[in-house]
């Protein structure tokens, strides 16, 4: 089951640059949440924040508040333990080359310590079909690697192996940007069905993309979050003029 | 377990850098008390006397690179130019430069024992001539590798804006791709000249070594590193401090080829290739 | 240009030639048997070169046991966890290492290594493990454990720095994809970096490994010079290169130094074949980029 997520005051640095200022929103559980804005407004630093992958980077800083499902993820436990709560897929599909489908499910579930064959061959076949992805994949789950599939299979299988943790929220950073359009349709049916289950919060550049699966929209701007409602209001009726302009394709 | 992994690894690094600190510091040490003026300028004494030094080794170095860069130095760059701009691509240069590579790895000993055979034999005496022989392969595929590698960092722009002022393909090569390259290819050289400055294996059955001054290339000639064998291995004290001492110029010249090619490649100081 | 290019070729082959030439008596008098002969009796004209062939193979092997985990701790430490002030003077001090020449390290080892082996480390070796055989009394410091270590020291900084290549080589988006499943640092290096790179790391260590067959000068100023067989790591022994080094200048007669340069023919053959398959590995993992000369 899906948890909500609270933001409260975030501010993002790279170095000296001010990537996100003062953001604060609410994201509610089991609904997607769509995120868009023109590149370099900051929307994927955002994400990353929520899974505290932007501190990897060295001259990464994040200051503020996020609480996932009441717990607050900057303060009361580890990194390590927020990544393992929350799922990450990348805008290019990375699967781990040198595994086998297989393997690649099961990683996240092996890095945790789970070794019992059959609860990992149980959860392998769940997330794969959770991904739509078993029926392509069910006869050669070890034997091909995680590299030989094509661009829209690889991204189901990180989905999957992202999945196959059972996180209570899926950050989706673009990630049908690198596929065909017949994959990114099988993509975004995928967040339909997701939906019941988890949060999703899913950064895109497509327009009508975020129109199509998400409930809510967040418009952002430079570093700022400039308006934040159901993607109806947002693209038939914005209350800020900016957003206007964005949606009416004036730049971006 | 993330602890311990990053703790063996710290570990691992110090275990390595402490025989670096550790040879850095005996040679400082155990060397500099002999590095006086006799050192430098007489030949080594008779067995129980002091005062000798190594002058005709250093010199014998001197004489043995000079020979082997001679050979190696215009061979090298020959090949690394045909690697760059001739044959690029081609089915032959990648042939050539797996073969520089294997030439590159046959130990030293072997490429010792080769010229031995090949010109010691035939002249019926060591000499500094098979010395330099020896030496001279030892640079071929290094100064080849870098060459190429400077030769292709060379901006395309520039080979282009040659042709485009109706240069011939070889005269712009020379004077304008190359010259551009050329910091490159001279640290190139200079890094293969400080690999062979510290061969001894080589010099065994070539040059063989000498107690005195040569007179000529045809005889048998003295080189820092094989008398720094032959005096490590003696039972003689004073040999011993003259080892360590020779050590030391060797290393020192090292260091300083080696910073000064880090210093070249780190720098930028390849204008042509910005 | 071509022409030069091409004398490689020559002079590969000369070398070729010429040790096979030199080698003929031997070649023709002993064929295989001389490489499983263990008696080195250059009085009764009777070489067997199998004390030779064990000793390198004992001694790199060593070096490896010793120089693998240090090596990949030096390249995790610099790619993965050195703050980047320290990175550049570390990397700096192991490219130091490679060009120390083998007769210095040779010089040390004597009169700085041996003493210490034998005065600390062997005694606690011989203590704990004497009942394995591998280290037994008496116990002199040189032998092919002393050579075993100095080659350890000598081949630490190739491996480390194609290991240091390969591992940067394995793009970022695998670590990240190893980080977002909520691993831990080291989690991430073994599973997203080392587990991507084990093929080029592979490589790195055969390169090694080509290096200490070869190694001479070290080795042959610290092994003993005894062409025998033993169990104990700690005796004296000798390697096709340090016999060939040691034994030349007094090789009088033909069939002496025909046999000492049928060792050097068969040194040559086995390091060609052992850095081909390095190379190759290496080549496989990093696309044929041309391999920096360091």
């Amino acid at each position: 089951m899906g948890v909500s997520i609270e933001v409260n005051s975030l501010n993002a640095w790279y170095g000296t640059n001010h990537t996100l200022q003062d953001i604060t929103l609410h994201i509610p559980a089991n609904e997607a949440t769509a995120l868009i804005g023109p590149s370099g407004c900051g929307k994927s630093t955002f994400v990353r924040c929520l899974n505290r992958m932007h501190e990897t980077n060295p001259i990464g800083k994040v200051t503020g508040e996020v609480k996932v499902g009441g717990v607050d993820i900057y303060s009361d436990i580890s990194a390590v333990e927020v990544r393992r709560r929350i799922g990450m897929v990348f805008q290019r599909p990375n699967p781990f080359p040198t595994m086998s489908i297989y393997d690649n499910v099961a990683s996240g579930l092996r890095l945790n310590g789970y070794r019992n064959r059959r609860v990992l061959d149980e959860v392998v076949e769940r997330s794969l079909k959770h991904a739509a992805l078993w029926d392509e994949v069910k006869d050669d789950l070890k034997k091909k690697s995680g590299a030989s599939l094509s661009g829209g299979q690889q991204q189901r299988l990180c989905i999957a192996r992202a999945l196959a943790v059972d996180p209570e929220v899926l950050l989706m950073d673009e990630p049908a940007s690198a596929l065909d359009p017949v994959s990114t349709a099988k993509i975004e049916d995928l967040i339909f069905q997701l939906k019941v289950q988890y949060t999703i919060v899913i950064v895109t550049h497509n327009m009508q993309q975020a129109a199509r699966v998400a409930e809510r929209t967040g418009f952002f701007l430079n570093g700022k979050m400039i308006e934040f409602d159901s993607t109806h209001k947002i693209f038939t009726n914005p209350s800020d003029k900016r957003t206007e302009d964005y949606i009416t394709g004036r730049f971006g | 377990m993330n602890h311990l992994a990053s703790v063996l690894a710290v570990l691992a690094t110090i275990l390595v850098i402490a025989p670096l600190v550790a040879i850095f510091i005996d040679l400082v040490y155990k060397g500099t008390s002999s590095l006086n003026l006799n050192f430098f300028t007489k030949i080594p004494a008779p067995v129980g006397e002091e005062g000798g030094g190594m002058a005709n080794a250093i010199v014998g170095s001197a004489v043995l690179l000079g020979l082997a860069s001679l050979l190696g130095i215009p061979m090298g760059i020959a090949a690394g130019i045909y690697l760059a701009e001739y044959g690029r691509g081609t089915k032959l240069s990648n042939v050539v430069r797996f073969t520089a590579d294997v030439l590159n790895g046959v130990p030293s000993i072997v490429m010792g024992v080769a010229v031995y055979a090949l010109v010691v034999v035939p002249s019926k005496g060591y000499s500094a001539l098979a010395g330099g022989v020896a030496l001279g392969i030892m640079m071929i595929p290094t100064v080849a590798r870098t060459t190429e590698e400077m030769l292709l960092m060379v901006p395309h722009s520039i080979r282009e804006a040659a042709l485009g002022l109706g240069v011939p393909t070889w005269r712009s090569m020379v004077s304008i791709t190359l010259k551009t390259a050329m910091p490159g290819v001279i640290t190139g050289c200079m890094l293969a000249f400080a690999r062979v400055a510290g061969e001894t294996a080589p010099l065994i059955f070539t040059a063989f070594g000498n107690q005195f001054w040569s007179t000529s290339l045809n005889q048998p000639i003295a080189a820092l590193p094989l008398q720094i064998y032959v005096y490590a291995l003696s039972p003689y004290d004073e040999w011993h401090r003259l080892a360590w001492a020779g050590s030391l110029v060797l290393i020192a010249l090292i260091v300083v080829s080696v910073s000064l090619v880090r210093y070249v490649t780190t720098r930028g100081v390849l204008k042509g290739a910005s | 240009m071509l022409l030069c290019a091409l004398s490689i070729f020559a002079i590969v082959a000369l070398i070729a030639n010429e040790l096979v030439v030199s080698s003929k008596l031997t070649l023709t008098k002993f064929g295989f048997k001389f490489f499983v002969g263990s008696a080195w009796d250059p009085v009764n004209e009777d070489f067997g070169a199998l004390p030779f062939v064990y000793g390198t193979l004992v001694s790199s092997l060593v070096a490896l046991v010793i120089a693998v985990p240090l090596a990949v701790g030096v390249a995790i430490f610099l790619t993965e966890m050195c703050p980047k002030a320290l990175r550049g003077i570390l990397s700096f001090l192991t490219e130091l290492l490679a060009a120390i020449p083998s007769v210095v390290y040779g010089l040390w080892a004597i009169f700085v290594l041996v003493p210490l082996l034998r005065g600390y480390i062997d005694p606690i070796l011989i203590k704990l493990l004497s009942w394995t055989g591998l280290f037994t009394a008496p116990d002199f410091g040189i032998g092919m454990f002393a050579a075993g270590v100095i080659l350890a020291i000598m081949i630490l900084p190739i491996i480390s720095s194609l290991t240091r290549e390969v591992m940067t080589a394995v793009p970022y988006s695998q670590r990240e994809a190893v980080l977002a499943l909520g691993a831990t640092r080291w989690e991430m290096i073994r599973m997203g970096v080392l587990r991507n790179a084990r093929i080029g790391i592979v490589g790195s260590v055969i390169l090694g490994l080509g290096r200490a067959l070869g190694e001479t000068m070290a080795v042959a100023m610290v092994i003993g010079s005894s062409p025998t067989i033993s169990k104990s790591l700690l005796a004296p022994a000798a390697t096709m290169a340090s016999v060939i080094a040691n034994e030349f200048a007094e090789a009088s007669d033909d069939t002496y130094r025909s046999a000492l340069i049928e060792i050097g023919l068969a040194l040559f053959l086995v390091t060609i074949v052992v850095n081909i398959c390095a190379r190759l590995l290496v080549w496989a993992v990093t696309r044929g980029a041309p391999a920096r000369a360091t």
